[in-house]
């Protein structure tokens, strides 16, 4: 008895110690758009330097809304400049920050759907007047940059109060590229760099649509005021050639020389 | 103040009431009369909701029953259109994740009641809807109450799911819920706040009224 509770005590507590460890690392917020690019970049100054990094995922409004409450986060990867300039504004940071990438939008058209990849947008104007097209899915324009960035594009193509009635919103870059590779609509525009990560390529195709066609996107990150010296390397690294490399590599566009 | 997403939660849990309701009313007598074997796994499977996050309801709706899916795909033949993003996949969604709030109470209200009343009922030849009509269901009645009020409220309340499998539809899927998750988000608190308290005050009328109405209802009887 007394030696079944101590077994029962011990498979409590074990992932209680384990979770501390991951907790020592130090805490980076970054935009859902980084997933991948991130999940490479981390590995890649681990087996640098030998450092750790606990990244979150989410959407940058979320994030910039937590860390104003207190959250302790040390560094913030936004999608979009506003939110790291409205925490500087409050003195929440370590100075401006760094732009680290520009996000640029593709039109994602599921295998089977009804919808040809036109970058154009031509096929698609087509399809929401012929009724082809039920339901497109963008990321939530009110607060998530990639959807700002889709309803531009979407406004610029003349198309945005007809297709109103068709739209999906996903609360994030990520949810939205969920919607549109899903299954579940006939398409969408969202973030080139989860477009072109393996799992979500194989379930349809993505083209790039034209900067030219939204305001550009830019990312910037900054250091919290709680930051450690460990983040601070990590901020300094990722403006390193090699951190840009991977960058680009994940469908973002260089800050400073598109 | 986002009017639509107000009317939208209150027929979300109207519909999932008028659903569910029926439905718990049977299976929570069952529940509470059975001497099936089945009984604690079936008590179980209901219990479940509870337990699980809403993600788990959210990935099988969006994914497991997607257009994707051979089920999903038999869906979308029947009705049309996939049930994600449509007010029906919201219904469905809320009646699953409700189950326990509708069927525990009533399955404690019909076991409470012994078994000699439903034995004299029968010797009074009554025949078993007789019986459970004017004998059972009356003296079942706070059971049916706070079943019914709590689905409505957990309905009203309900985010995770809606979250997942929603999209964000004004007058189809945005609830009142992602409606101020949404100004939040957009760090407009004003409106946020606006509904939320809106929310707080309608969930405590509602609740507050079921203790009303149970007190008037169980005071005659306990004299």
């Amino acid at each position: 008895m007394r030696r079944r509770l101590f077994v029962l005590l011990t498979l409590l507590v074990l992932p209680i110690c384990t979770a501390n460890a991951a907790a020592r690392a130090p805490a980076v917020a970054a935009a859902a758009d980084l997933k991948f690019a991130m999940a490479e970049l981390v590995e890649r100054y681990k087996d640098a330097t030998g450092r750790e990094l606990n990244v979150a995922y989410g959407s940058s409004g979320n994030f910039a809304q937590q860390i104003e409450n207190g959250a302790p986060f040390e560094l913030f990867l936004s999608a979009d400049e506003g939110y790291v300039e409205r925490l500087a504004a409050k003195q929440l940071t370590r100075g401006a920050g760094a732009l680290y990438a520009v996000g640029r939008v593709a039109l994602f058209v599921p295998r089977g759907s009804a919808l040809a990849p036109d970058p154009t947008l031509a096929d698609l104007r087509a399809a929401v007047a012929d009724g082809r097209l039920k339901r497109f899915a963008i990321a939530n324009p009110e607060h998530a940059p990639y959807g700002r960035a889709a309803r531009e594009a979407l406004q610029g193509a003349g198309l945005w109060e007809a297709i109103r009635p068709a739209l999906v919103l996903g609360e994030n870059a990520a949810q939205a590229t969920q919607f549109a590779a899903g299954g579940n609509a006939q398409g969408g525009i969202i973030a080139a760099s989860l477009a072109v990560t393996p799992g979500v390529a194989r379930l349809g195709t993505a083209v790039l649509l034209p900067a030219s066609m939204h305001r550009p996107l830019r990312q910037r990150m900054v250091l919290t005021r709680n930051a450690g010296a460990v983040a601070g390397e990590f901020f300094a690294w990722l403006q390193t050639k090699a951190a840009r490399e991977v960058f680009l590599r994940h469908g973002f566009a260089l800050p400073g020389e598109d | 103040m986002d009017w639509t997403a107000l009317r939208l939660s209150l027929a979300l849990a109207a519909v999932t009431l008028l659903v569910l309701l029926p439905a718990g009313v049977v299976a929570g007598r069952w529940l509470a009369t059975t001497r099936s074997r089945a009984r604690p796994w079936l008590e179980a499977l209901t219990a479940l909701p509870l337990v699980l996050p809403p993600t788990v309801v959210g990935y099988y709706l969006l994914v497991a029953l997607g257009a994707r899916s051979p089920l999903g795909g038999v869906f979308e033949r029947v009705f049309g259109a996939p049930l994600a993003f449509t007010f029906t996949g919201l219904v469905v969604a809320s009646v699953i994740v409700n189950i326990p709030f509708a069927v525990q109470p009533l399955q404690r209200a019909f076991a409470s009641i012994p078994p000699d009343v439903r034995e004299a009922a029968q010797c009074c030849g009554l025949t078993r809807g007789q019986a459970f009509a004017r004998i059972e269901l009356p003296l079942a009645w706070p059971g049916v109450l706070s079943a019914a009020v709590l689905t409505f409220a957990h309905t009203l309340g309900e985010f995770g799911v809606v979250l997942m499998v929603g999209g964000s539809i004004p007058g189809e899927t945005k609830t009142i819920a992602i409606a101020i998750y949404d100004r939040v988000q957009a760090f407009d608190t004003a409106a946020a706040g606006t509904m939320a308290l809106l929310l707080l005050v309608v969930s405590f009328v509602t609740v507050a009224l079921s203790y009303v109405l149970s007190e008037r209802w169980l005071r005659p009887a306990r004299r």
